[in-house]
């Protein structure tokens, strides 16, 4: 178990060099510095001013120098100013860049956000932690419904239930989170006026049913219907097991049956599917945060894309990346866990 | 200001009679399939089935949509009519006299000719990105899954690191101007459009490599629909100019082709693993048949059922990418009638107007529940079997 263990996190990390270098080659592109110096300085400064504050800064250094210099395996060099000879920082807002030394994501320094104008850390610490608390509330509404719902179909299977709830999960798992929050937002804001279509009040005053209960189920209702379905073909396949028909013709109640003896069977590739739900999760949360103008860590992705801000984005997706695989592999321990008929190797 | 409109019933009636090409032909493909319905095997099918029955009207509808949209559409797609900005479904254009059936934008244009027009693009890019996925994962996945061993530990690898981005994550890198400006697009199309030519010479060079007469045309038809897309898609230089991609549509294309071919990927490896233990694939070995052979034409048609299903569903999924990308205002013109666009023009504005936003969510929600229910019937009838 210890070796499987190690080996995935050797695999992870190799992930995350790979991915990241990709990332870095993909923001390092030459438009994307050239906007970037543009961003800085000003529209109407010549390519020569834009090329020196390249230069300056150290953008036109060796691509492999520069993204050990951001990992932190190679150490930086201060930027002296030509006109006072002192060492000065890339950005005016962002303390860094002093002295020569080794600063980089390992050193826990991600650098600065262009966008927000502070750095990546302080910007994206809140944001991770306003993402943390809308994704309780989403796995709070879904697993709960979603498990319900799909024991509850698979109990009996082909019974009226069954299909109703199959038909559900299908329309839900044809609406994409755009498609929900809009007829949500038209249905309960627009024409009943019982909540607010914008999280915005959510950031600085806190939450409250009025202003996150359109996000949350937003979220929840695409997921639903995916683990509901999941949920239901697992729970179908266990009732079918001779382990159930013996507890059934030993005298046991139907009830007893299922929550004694069907149910932690049934919810073991539930558990899994779940874990591997989170990469469509993020791409949710951005859509979501977007639509409800709700400041959490897909707002800040899509903020700091749309605005290509490098340091920020690249922080943001070693954070995606680290989270899906991660969740990955908890997924995989999981049901080597739950499941003594699994043996890790 | 105040329209005269046409009443809820008046506008049900506009809709009905507007769509006049699509029943029509319907009503032709339904009468056609239900008479020969015994002969048209796995299609044949689904109309035994109220899912499958459904999901291909809806599906069809959609087709016959794009197909005739210019016949449907009673505006153009950019036409501006000054007047009826924000008008609601049934106004009437107090000159001409004519009528927006499902109202005006924010910009004035028919939000009813818009969602028609809005068809074409998810029609097109959809289909055709999911099978340039599909042959891409099949080329990958059939190897993987046939040698196991090294081949295998790095195509998964790979696979899984493209698996590991959000999507959304992808095409924000992916779809960028900046992107564009480089070569990137044209040389990820380069590297796409490879494994449809290659996919073709090896099936027919395993089949009738002992009888040229027939291996030598089919080689030559490959190679001329192959040189052909290239040159329209990846140098844009199509001699006849029927293939021409702009280039942001280019980039669109490739990216989801990028997205979506690592789901394919694994489960045609995963299919490959189970059907290479089969009996007629031993055999098939005991003969002395050489592995691509054994891949495509013993394996490969024996996988077909479950990538059916899996090519339904991924269109779908692929529909709903194509929406991500036009809600985010990736790729897309912002004047693109396309649903994912139209949808982020009128969400941000449901405060004030509520029927922009109706038309391309509910015409890109039926569009995936119908691919959805197909799949779900094509699945049931694969379980029957």
């Amino acid at each position: 178990m210890a070796g499987f263990i190690i080996r995935r996190l050797g695999t992870m990390a190799l992930a995350m060099l790979c991915l990241s270098l990709a990332v870095f080659y993909l923001v390092d592109l030459e438009p994307n510095l050239k906007r970037l110096a543009i961003s800085q300085l000003n529209m109407r400064s010549s390519t020569e001013e834009l090329e020196s504050w390249l230069q300056r800064n150290g953008y036109r250094q060796n691509f492999f120098v520069r993204y050990g210099q951001w990992l932190g395996v190679i150490p930086e060099q201060p930027r002296p100013d030509p006109a006072t000879g002192k060492a000065m920082p890339r950005f005016s807002f962002c303390p860094e860049g002093g002295q020569a030394g080794y600063s980089g994501v390992l050193q826990g320094d991600f650098g600065c956000s262009t966008k927000f104008k502070v750095p990546v850390i302080r910007k994206l610490v809140p944001a991770l932690k306003a993402t943390g608390i809308l994704m309780f509330w989403v796995m709070a509404v879904m697993v709960p419904a979603s498990l319900f719902l799909g024991v509850l179909a698979g109990m009996r299977e082909g019974s009226r239930t069954d299909r109703t709830l199959s038909a559900a999960s299908i329309t839900t798992a044809a609406t994409p989170e755009y498609i929900s929050g809009v007829l949500f937002t038209v249905v309960f804001a627009s024409w009943l006026g019982w909540l607010n279509g914008s999280a915005a009040s959510a950031t600085n005053q806190g939450i409250s049913f009025y202003n996150f209960t359109l996000p949350v189920i937003t979220m929840a209702l695409y997921g639903t219907g995916y683990i509901a379905r999941m949920t239901r073909a697992s729970m179908a396949e266990v009732m079918t097991q001779q382990y159930i028909r013996t507890a059934r013709l030993k005298g046991l109640s139907f009830g007893a049956v299922v929550v004694r003896h069907a149910l932690r069977n049934a919810l073991i590739t539930p558990f899994t599917v779940i874990m591997l739900q989170f990469p469509w999760l993020l791409t949710g949360v951005a859509v979501v945060e977007v639509m409800f103008r709700y400041q959490g860590f897909g707002f800040t992705l899509v903020e700091a894309a749309a605005n290509n801000d490098i340091d920020l984005l690249l922080a943001c997706s070693l954070i995606s990346v680290f989270v899906v695989l991660s969740t990955q592999l908890v997924s995989d321990l999981g049901y080597a866990l739950l499941n003594p008929r699994i043996r890790v190797q | 200001m105040q329209y005269e409109t046409i009443g809820a019933f008046g506008i049900l009636i506009g809709i009905v009679v507007r769509f006049w090409p699509v029943w029509i032909a319907l009503a032709i493909v339904v009468t056609f399939s239900l008479t020969f319905r015994k002969r048209l095997g796995l299609y044949g099918q689904l109309y035994g089935n109220r899912a499958g029955i459904a999901g291909l009207i809806l599906c069809l509808f959609w087709l016959f949509t794009a197909v005739f949209a210019s016949m449907i559409a009673p505006f153009e797609p950019l036409q501006q009519i000054a007047i009826m900005k924000d008008a609601p479904p049934g106004a009437l254009d107090p000159d001409t006299g004519a009528v927006f059936l499902l109202g005006g934008d924010r910009l004035a244009r028919d939000v009813f000719s818009r969602m028609v027009f809005g068809s074409q693009i998810v029609l097109v890019i959809a289909p055709a990105a999911t099978l340039f996925a599909l042959i891409v994962g099949t080329m990958l996945g059939l190897p993987a899954g046939y040698h196991g061993g090294r081949i295998d530990n790095i195509l998964s690898f790979l696979a899984n690191l493209v698996l590991a981005f959000p999507v959304i994550l992808l095409f924000y890198l992916l779809v960028t101007p900046g992107v564009r400006e480089t070569s990137i697009p044209q040389w990820l199309a380069g590297f796409f459009l490879i494994f449809p030519v290659i996919f073709f010479c090896t099936l027919f060079w395993t089949r009738y490599s002992s009888r040229p007469g027939l291996l030598a045309p089919l080689l030559a038809i490959t190679f001329l629909l192959g040189g052909w897309l290239y040159a329209g898609l990846v140098f844009r230089a199509d001699p006849l100019g029927l293939i021409s991609l702009a280039p942001n549509e280019l980039n669109i294309f490739v990216a989801v082709v990028f997205a979506s071919s690592p789901g394919v990927f694994r489960i045609v490896r995963g299919l490959t693993m189970e059907i290479r233990t089969r009996d007629y694939v031993a055999a098939a070995q005991t003969r002395g048949e050489r592995p691509w052979y054994i891949m495509l034409w013993e394996i490969l048609p024996n996988a077909r059922g479950p990538l059916i299903v899996d090519a339904c569903l991924r269109v779908g999924y692929t529909t709903i990418l194509l929406g991500t990308l036009g809600y985010f205002g990736l790729g897309l013109t912002p004047e693109s009638p396309d649903w994912g666009t139209a949808i982020k023009e009128s969400s941000r504005l449901l405060r004030a107007h509520v029927h922009p936003a109706l038309p391309p969510v509910v015409a890109l929600m039926s569009f995936v529940l119908g691919l959805n229910l197909l799949a779900d019937a094509l699945r049931e009838q694969a379980l029957k079997d």
